[in-house]
């Protein structure tokens, strides 16, 4: 349905996206993931001809983008980063609008209208000015326009972005619903969203594409680990013999933190728990144990492993991860709009 | 063309909701009707000769302020991305924004026609032609503007410089015929062919020549292919 192929975006001296090949198939909601900056937004640009790249084709439903973009955009429904909205317009006639532009005739809006009034939850705001509702509704709007021509392909940059907890659920599963009839495509630097909405992660970083795969794929290939972080006590002890417990364990650091305390950080499958095992070595070979923790290797480590190269990348993708634990502040504030 | 006229409605209902039309009409009407008040009962003649030639004056500030946020505000807002992923072409966008922009002015100028009334009420000898070419004339020097302002409006996204910028470019073409004599012979001409006075008062006068038609023809169509390539220049800078 969509092929990308050997895509590439320069910005002047930077290259944004670097030869990006994959294909979505009709259906598939598939998610980007990556850090800010990585080369989502650029993607989703190109698939919505919003910009062009600089080398590389983009083909879907079989026309390619180059020469048949106005017949293309028929068929995708785009919502881009921030929603952008006209904030004097009320939401009607801004759909209204949207509609006029795609052609519909005035029969299909007056059918579909109330099906998206109905789908987004916008009908307490169809009258108002889109300037003056809260985020969640803005939201909506902007996805009431995406889906209003009943698109093959809704591509969304950064969905819920900006959102409060209740509001990025209900988003989500808007998004959720949509993706049972169409091919959806979106993007985001969190992690939970893209597990929690799609079939397909293709994580990207630095404008490549890392890890593209379905979902439950990626996260036994590359989470069905335990670390076992480990502080031990001992005097001059060769840590090689822990591999001798399970054909399945490595040794993923070690290193001494001060005088007789070394620190060992185990990786073994998450099929068996080995603790006790370890637990017992230790004691045969006479060192302490200071501390024992143990960690599942989530998407999100995952995530942030591929994408951390240098020091700053991986702060940014901290604030990533913790992002969402800062949103009860938005909600102080985003209940005293029109929502709710 | 149906895409065109979606632009087209949308504009002018952006238009008729913001206060900043009115107020910018009111005080372009005061302007005009102080200007035209006080000259015409002095000169004790009919004819609309020196409102028509003010009016270009006027039309630097006002067409200018009333282009400014046509496709900046959309850049600064990023509603640029909405309307240029629809299925519309980037030329239809740009024509239906100039066509709003054109109405305006054309509405703005059915008022001085009450300038018009009183001439026929009082005066007698009017020549209805050179009246009528007059305000052909303005139309083609607005829609010229009009064009240009689009233009300054599509090079950046703020509205104040844009509006600076294509302030800028009309005052250029206005002031030229003023400072030609700096220029030599030859040069001189060519700048004289450029400014929009020097076609403007052939039409003034009610003499039609099809060099300052198409003058002004080809000042709009550049200046609207110019506004086209800067807003298609986003997908590849």
């Amino acid at each position: 349905m969509i092929e990308v192929s050997n895509v590439v975006k320069d910005y002047g001296t930077l290259r944004a996206v670097d030869h990006i090949s994959f294909t979505v198939q009709e259906g598939e909601i598939v998610g980007f993931l990556g850090p800010n900056g990585a080369g989502k937004s650029t993607t989703l640009k190109m698939l919505t001809d919003y910009l062009t790249p600089t080398s590389g084709s983009i083909n879907i439903n079989g026309k390619d983008m180059a020469t048949d973009s106005l017949q293309i955009r028929q068929w995708i429904g785009y919502l881009p980063e921030h929603n952008p909205l006209y904030e004097d317009m009320t939401v009607y006639d801004y759909l209204r609008f949207v509609a006029d532009i795609r052609n519909l005739s005035d029969k299909v809006f007056n059918t579909r209208l109330p099906q998206v009034i109905e789908e987004c939850g916008i009908k307490e705001v169809i009258n108002k000015k889109i300037g003056t509702l809260s985020k969640g509704y803005r939201q909506r709007v902007g996805l009431a326009q995406a889906i209003l021509h009943d698109p093959m392909v809704i591509i969304m940059d950064e969905p819920t972005t900006g959102l409060d907890p209740n509001q990025i659920l209900e988003i989500r599963d808007v998004i959720r619903r949509l993706g049972e009839k169409k091919t959806v495509i979106l993007s985001s630097h969190i992690m939970q969203e893209v597990q929690a909405v799609c079939d397909r992660i293709i994580i990207i970083n630095k404008g490549k594409i890392i890890a593209d795969d379905r979902k439950e794929v990626l996260q036994s290939q590359l989470a069905g680990k335990t670390v076992l972080d480990l502080e031990l006590l001992a005097r001059d002890p060769h840590f090689y013999d822990f591999r001798m417990l399970d054909p399945t364990l490595s040794i993923f650091h070690e290193g001494k933190v001060k005088e007789d305390v070394w620190e060992v950080v185990l990786e073994y499958s998450n099929k068996t728990d080995l603790r006790e095992k370890i637990s017992r070595f230790i004691t045969e070979k006479g060192w302490l144990v200071l501390s024992m923790q143990k960690q599942e290797r989530s998407l999100e480590k995952i995530f942030h492993e591929l994408t951390m190269e240098s020091k700053t990348m991986a702060k940014a993708v901290d604030q990533t991860e913790y992002m969402p634990k800062s949103k009860p502040e938005d909600t102080a504030t985003g209940g005293e709009e029109t929502n709710e | 063309m149906n895409n065109i006229k979606s632009i087209l409605k949308k504009e002018l209902n952006s238009y008729l909701v913001s206060p900043a039309t009115y107020i910018v009409l009111v005080i372009f009407l005061l302007i005009t009707g102080w200007y035209f008040n006080s000259t015409v009962f002095v000169i004790g003649q009919a004819e609309m000769r020196s409102l028509f030639s003010t009016l270009p004056i006027l039309f630097l500030f006002f067409i200018p302020a009333i282009t400014m946020g046509m496709i900046a505000k959309e850049k600064n807002t990023g509603t640029i991305e909405i309307l240029t992923t629809l299925p519309i072409q980037d030329s239809q966008i740009v024509l239906g924004k100039f066509l709003a922009a054109l109405i305006l002015m054309g509405v703005t100028l059915l008022f001085t026609v009450i300038h018009l009334i009183t001439i026929v009420r009082f005066g007698e000898n009017i020549d209805y032609g050179s009246i009528f070419w007059g305000y052909i004339g303005l139309l083609l020097v607005s829609a010229t503007y009009c064009a240009i302002g689009v233009f300054g409006s599509s090079l950046h996204s703020n509205q104040i410089v844009a509006f600076i910028i294509s302030f800028v470019l009309v005052f250029f073409f206005f002031i030229i015929e003023v400072i030609l004599v700096i220029f030599p012979g030859p040069l001189a001409e060519f700048f004289q062919y450029l400014s929009f006075n020097y076609h403007f008062s052939n039409l003034q006068r009610g003499v039609v020549d099809t060099r300052d038609i198409i003058y002004f023809g080809s000042m709009i169509i550049l200046f609207l292919k110019g506004a086209t390539i800067s807003l298609e220049s986003r997908k590849w800078n």
